[in-house]
This record gives structure tokens, sequence and C-alpha cells, in this order.
């Protein structure tokens, strides 16, 4: 056993749980104000997408990151649209744009760097920087727990988003602008997953393959709703994920007594398992905000 | 009028999702009516031609179906993916150790087979696992709706992941095929089920259209007749469209939705009587090409009715067949603009509920609520 829990896994639990740390706390601005949001993926992907593309052209991860997650706020600005404006189904226009982000990269990415959707290398020292050991990214998602927290539960944005999600009528009629307040969320939380993702195309990675968020976006979901939507849980519900992640490369070459190897799928399937159990409140109850998933249309 | 009303908006959606399709590829550099001519002619083309988009159809008959029926219930059914994995891996399980499998290609690892089944019990017994195995698969997330009130959007979700990772899991460890691919051996002979150019000549033989297709005909038939011509389905819809009201009138919604979740777990499932007896014969790591999400696209496009569905499918078989072609005779455009005008399609269709109120405003007033 000693093999498997060595010091160098409590670096690649951080390093698989950033992303999912940032994923999970734009999922909750987005949640928390009434606004599922299925498509993290997608705006992981486009987060990914983009950071890779302007970090190999202009040569700065920095700027990498910077235009990621301006395109995870276009992307996300697209959904809210068709959520709040139009009134689509959140869930079916959330898988729309997780469709769009494994077509539309590669559409790109064949037509530009004439690939089979994949974007080129990027040098090894233009990737995101590292220090001591902790990924720049891993200490930002970290730093941004207490800051999210601090947003949520100490400010008026906070206030409204939470009295949105829960009673958007109510909110309205305290003055809150409840589409306002959405569109925000929205795109907050496609700015905090397109960050994840820039951190798997120029942190952990060091291109853009297609569909290379891999259901992330999905687990950062579980982790959420794990988390019963709250910020600080969710930090600790995306580190155990990311540690069940990084538990399956040592697991790969562990051998039991036997000689057999433990099958990674039985570990990589284990958030998926507690998500269920969770939702059908068999570890305390989870009770996700009462309007989610339900447009807001203004009595007139 | 109402056929026009109800084929407006999908169409709409399709033509502004082709319109914003061109558009990117104007702003790739490539020429969108090439593109598109390339798309329809390699898809009509030919009886060959259209052979291959029927074929391509099949499967999103059964998980359009599938996602249609369980949205008809008021649940969306985003499992229909993981649904169709448990059941190919069963169908194909069956048809190796009830159709007389002894070895595989290497001749090792010898799965000694329980009987040597002949056709006419085999294709039964195995399209009978495919329907059983997706429907226990889709009963899950419709129990856990009814008895804990989970969301079965998110445990459908899960279900997913779970499924693929367990099917994985068997078929690495216990059903491998030594090769490059994970994939299981070949099921046995007896389940195979025959190509239509057995009965249908004109179809060309290399065309891997097979009886299935046929199948999904009678699919939708049969979903048309029980969901409008049943009590059974009238009950189910009764649920999808007011459960309170529902329940007062005496019909218990969480048993509806159980049955509405086995039902379509069971359509999905049959996504494996076409791939594993008609056309692949075994299953195979990454066996569905996003099959079951596309099913999501296929019933909102066709607005949940199995004609809708039919049309629809044919549809998306039109792009998944055309887009191999758009891929290899246009210089830029590469075979995802499939994927991308399906997103644009789903994102334009998800929206149509608001322009059909704002086109059809005051014309549904005092009429009496259609379920």
């Amino acid at each position: 056993m000693s093999e498997i829990f060595t010091f160098a896994l409590i670096f690649s639990t951080i390093r698989f749980a950033t992303p999912l740390i940032f994923a999970a706390l734009g999922g909750m601005f987005s949640e928390r104000s009434g606004v599922i949001n299925i498509a993290l993926e997608g705006l992981m992907l486009a987060g990914a997408f983009t950071a890779a593309v302007v970090t190999y052209q202009l040569g700065n991860p920095f700027l990498g990151l910077l235009c990621g997650v301006a395109a995870g706020a276009a992307l996300a600005f697209v959904y809210a649209v068709a959520c709040i404006k139009f009134e689509a189904d959140q869930v079916v226009s959330g898988m729309g744009i997780n469709f769009l982000m494994i077509g539309l990269p590669a559409l790109i990415s064949g037509a530009v760097y004439d690939s089979s959707g994949s974007t080129p290398q990027i040098p090894k020292e233009q990737f995101l920087p590292e220090y001591f050991n902790i990924p720049f990214a891993s200490i930002l998602a970290l730093a941004l727990v207490p800051v999210c927290w601090y947003v949520l539960y100490k400010t008026p944005f906070g206030l409204r988003l939470r009295a949105t999600g829960e009673n958007p009528a109510a909110a309205d009629a305290a003055g809150v602008n409840v589409t306002r307040l959405r569109y925000s969320a929205v795109i907050i939380s496609g700015m905090l997953a397109a960050a994840g993702g820039a951190y798997l195309s120029i942190g952990q990675s060091s291109l853009f393959t297609r569909n290379m968020t891999a259901g992330r976006g999905f687990i950062a979901l579980a982790a959420l709703i794990f988390a019963k939507w709250k910020p600080i849980p969710t930090l600790f519900t995306c580190l155990f994920f990311g540690f069940m992640e990084a538990l399956t490369i040592p697991l790969a070459n562990y051998k039991l007594a036997s000689g057999e190897n433990i099958p990674v799928q039985f570990v990589q399937i284990i958030p998926y398992v507690i998500t269920i159990i969770v939702l059908a409140g068999f570890i305390g109850s989870s009770r996700a905000p009462k309007a989610l998933g339900i447009p807001y249309r203004k009595e007139k | 009028m109402k056929i026009f009303r109800e084929i407006l908006s999908p169409l709409l959606a399709v033509i502004a999702a082709f319109v914003v399709g061109g558009i990117i590829i104007l702003l790739i550099g490539d020429n969108p009516l090439n593109a598109y001519g390339w798309l329809l002619s390699s898809s009509f083309g030919s009886a060959k031609d259209i052979g291959w988009t029927l074929f391509y159809a099949t499967p999103l008959i059964f998980t359009g179906l599938a996602v249609a029926v369980a949205f008809r219930c008021g649940l969306l059914n985003i499992g229909a993916e993981g649904q169709l994995y448990v059941a190919a891996f069963a169908t194909a399980w069956v048809g190796i150790k009830f159709g007389g499998i002894i070895l595989n290609a290497s001749g090792e690892n010898p799965n000694y087979p329980f009987a040597n089944l002949p056709a006419i019990l085999l294709i039964p017994l195995c399209i009978l696992t495919a329907v059983v195995a997706g429907g226990i698969w889709g009963a899950i997330p419709g129990i856990l709706k009814a008895k804990f009130g989970s969301h079965e959007v998110i445990n459908t979700i899960m279900l997913n992941f779970i499924a693929i990772a367990l099917v994985s899991y068997l078929t690495q460890y216990h059903y491998k095929n030594p090769g490059a691919i994970l994939e299981t051996p070949n099921i046995g002979e007896n389940a195979y089920i025959p190509r239509l150019n057995e009965f249908l000549p004109f179809i060309p033989k290399d065309v891997p259209l097979n009886v299935s297709f046929l199948l999904a005909i009678l699919m939708c038939v049969l979903v048309y007749v029980f969901l409008w011509k049943t009590k059974w389905g009238y009950e189910l819809r009764a649920v999808g469209q007011n459960p309170s009201a529902a329940e007062y009138g005496g019909i218990s919604p969480r048993k509806q939705i159980i049955i509405a979740m086995t039902i379509s777990g069971s359509l999905a499932g049959m996504v494996a009587v076409g791939e594993v007896l008609g056309n692949r014969h075994n299953y195979y790591d990454g066996f569905s090409a996003e099959w079951g999400f596309l099913g999501i696209a296929v019933a909102l496009l066709g607005r949940n009715h199995p004609f809708g569905i039919f049309i629809a499918a044919i549809f998306f078989g039109v792009l998944l067949r055309g887009e191999i072609f758009v891929d290899a005779f246009t210089p830029r455009v590469s075979k995802d603009l499939g994927f991308v005008l399906q997103a644009i399609i789903i994102l334009f269709v998800a929206c149509e509920g608001y322009f059909r109120r704002l086109i059809f405003a005051g014309q549904n007033k005092g009429k009496k609520l259609e379920i």
C-alpha cells in the first residue's frame, strides 16, 4: 500500500482537483441563481481550446488563460440568452453547448492547423508556471474558494443570488433584477469553468485535444451536488474526486498479493456512485436551490 | 394547420442551423454551398447512399423514441447512452455464451459457452436481452426518482459513466478478445440478423443496413399506439402534463415514472440489435457514436412524436453520412461540421417554445389543453 500512498499522490491530487474546483465553483454561481449548469463541460472546453490557441500563437500563457476565460464568458452568454431570454430547457441547451464545444474547436483546428482536432504542441516554457511543485492555477483555485464563500455569503450580490435561486418572485418583489442577476451568475460560471479548462490545456497538458475534458465538467457538477451547493464543502469534494482520479495512476501499476491489479474502473465510478447516493438522501439531505431549472417570467 | 404548426419550428431550427453553420464555414475559409452540396449528394445520391443514411439513422430512431417516451411523462432521459451500453454488452454476452463461442481470436482464454442455440431461438433471446438490460438500466433512475425524488437528469448522467466503466471493466478483464482494441469476441453466427440487401437487392451488399431498421419502424408505430391509443399511454402522458392533476384523477405518478423510464431504457437498448446482431457482431470499446445524446436532439426536432422522430433521425443520418464526404472533398471543412450543425439545431430547438408563443400568441386562447 505504501507504494500507492506517497507524497507525490498529494501533489497529483491537487493537480487533478484544480480544474474541478474552478468548474464546480462556477457551477455554484449559476445553480445558486437558479440556472442548471449542465454546460460546464462545454464551457471548460471553450477555455481549454482558446487558451491553447492563444498561448501557441502569442507565447504567453497568462494571456492564454485570460482569453480562455473571456471565451468562457462569451459562450456562457450564449447559454444565458437561451436559458434566460428564450426560456429554453436548461438541460437541453446545456447539452447543446457541450455538443457545440466538441465539434467547433475540432472544426476550427482542423481548418487552421490542418489537424484532426488538436492544436499544435506548446513548448514547455510557455506553460502556466508552477511554484514549489504546485501549479499556479491550483494556487488560484484554492484562493478562489474563500473569495467565492465571501461573495456568496457576505456581499449584497451573494444574498440576492441566493434569494433568486430560492424564490425569484420574492427577490423580484424586493427589488432584485432577477434577469440581470442570472445573466451575471451564468457568465461568472462560464469564466470560472473556462479557467479550469485552460489549466487542462496549458498547465496539465501541452495542447488541446478533442473533448479533452473527458467528463470533468460532470464530475465538477457531481462535486457541487455532493457539497450541497456550498463553497467550502465544494473544495473538499473536489479534492476528494481529484484524489480518486490521482489514485488511478499508481493503481494501474499496483499488483495485489494474488498478482492481479485493481481495475481502475472501480475507482473511476466512485464519484458517480457517491453522487447518486447523496442525491437519494442517504448522506444527509441534499437540497437543490428551489427555483433551479425554472425560467423566471416577470408578471406584466 | 395543426401539422403546419408542428413542423414549422423544427424546420426553422434546421434552416437557422444551416445558416449559422454556413457562416462558420465562410469564417474558416471554405465554401458553404460546396460543403452542403456534398452533404446532400453523398447521402441521397444513390441507392447505396440512401442505404447508408438509413443505416446511420437506425440507432437514432431508437434513442429518439427512448427520449420521447420519457419526455411525454415529464422526464428528461439523458441516460440513453448508458442504457444502450449496458444493453450492447449484455446482448453480445448472450450472443457469445449461447452462440457456442468457445475460443477467441488467438485461441486463448476460452469462454465456455452455455449452449449453442439455433438462430430461431438465439435471435429472439438476444433481442430480449437488449430490451431487458436497457430497461433495467433505465428503471434505476426511474425508481430513484419515484422513491427518493432525486432528479433523473443528474442520475442518468452519473449512470452513463457508471455503465460505460462497468462494461469496459467486464470487457477488459473477462471477455477481451486479444488484439489492439478493447472488444469482445464475435457473437455466434446464429445470432446474426440479416442485412436488408438479402430481401431488397437494390440496396448494395456492402451497406450494413439491416433488419433492425424495420424493427425501428415497428417501434415507431408501437410507441405511437401505446402513447395515444392505450389507457397506459394516456396515464403516462397525463403525468407528464400535470402530475398533481393525474394523481387527483387516480393515476400514480410514481408508478408512471418507473414505467416510462423502463420503456425508455428498453427502446435505447434496442440499438444493440442493429449494432451487435446486425453490424459489428461484438461489443467494442467506444461503442456508441453519442447515439444516446443525439437521441435528445432527434426527439426534440421530431417534437417527441414517433413520426417526427423518424424524419428527424433520417435528417441526422444525412449529417452523419454526409460529414464523411464533406471531410474528404472540401479543402478545409472537417467531419466535425456534423457535430456543429447538430449542436446549433439543439440550441435553436431548445429555444423554440419562446418563438412558438410569440408566433401563435392569441391562437390558443380558449382552446382546451391537449394531451
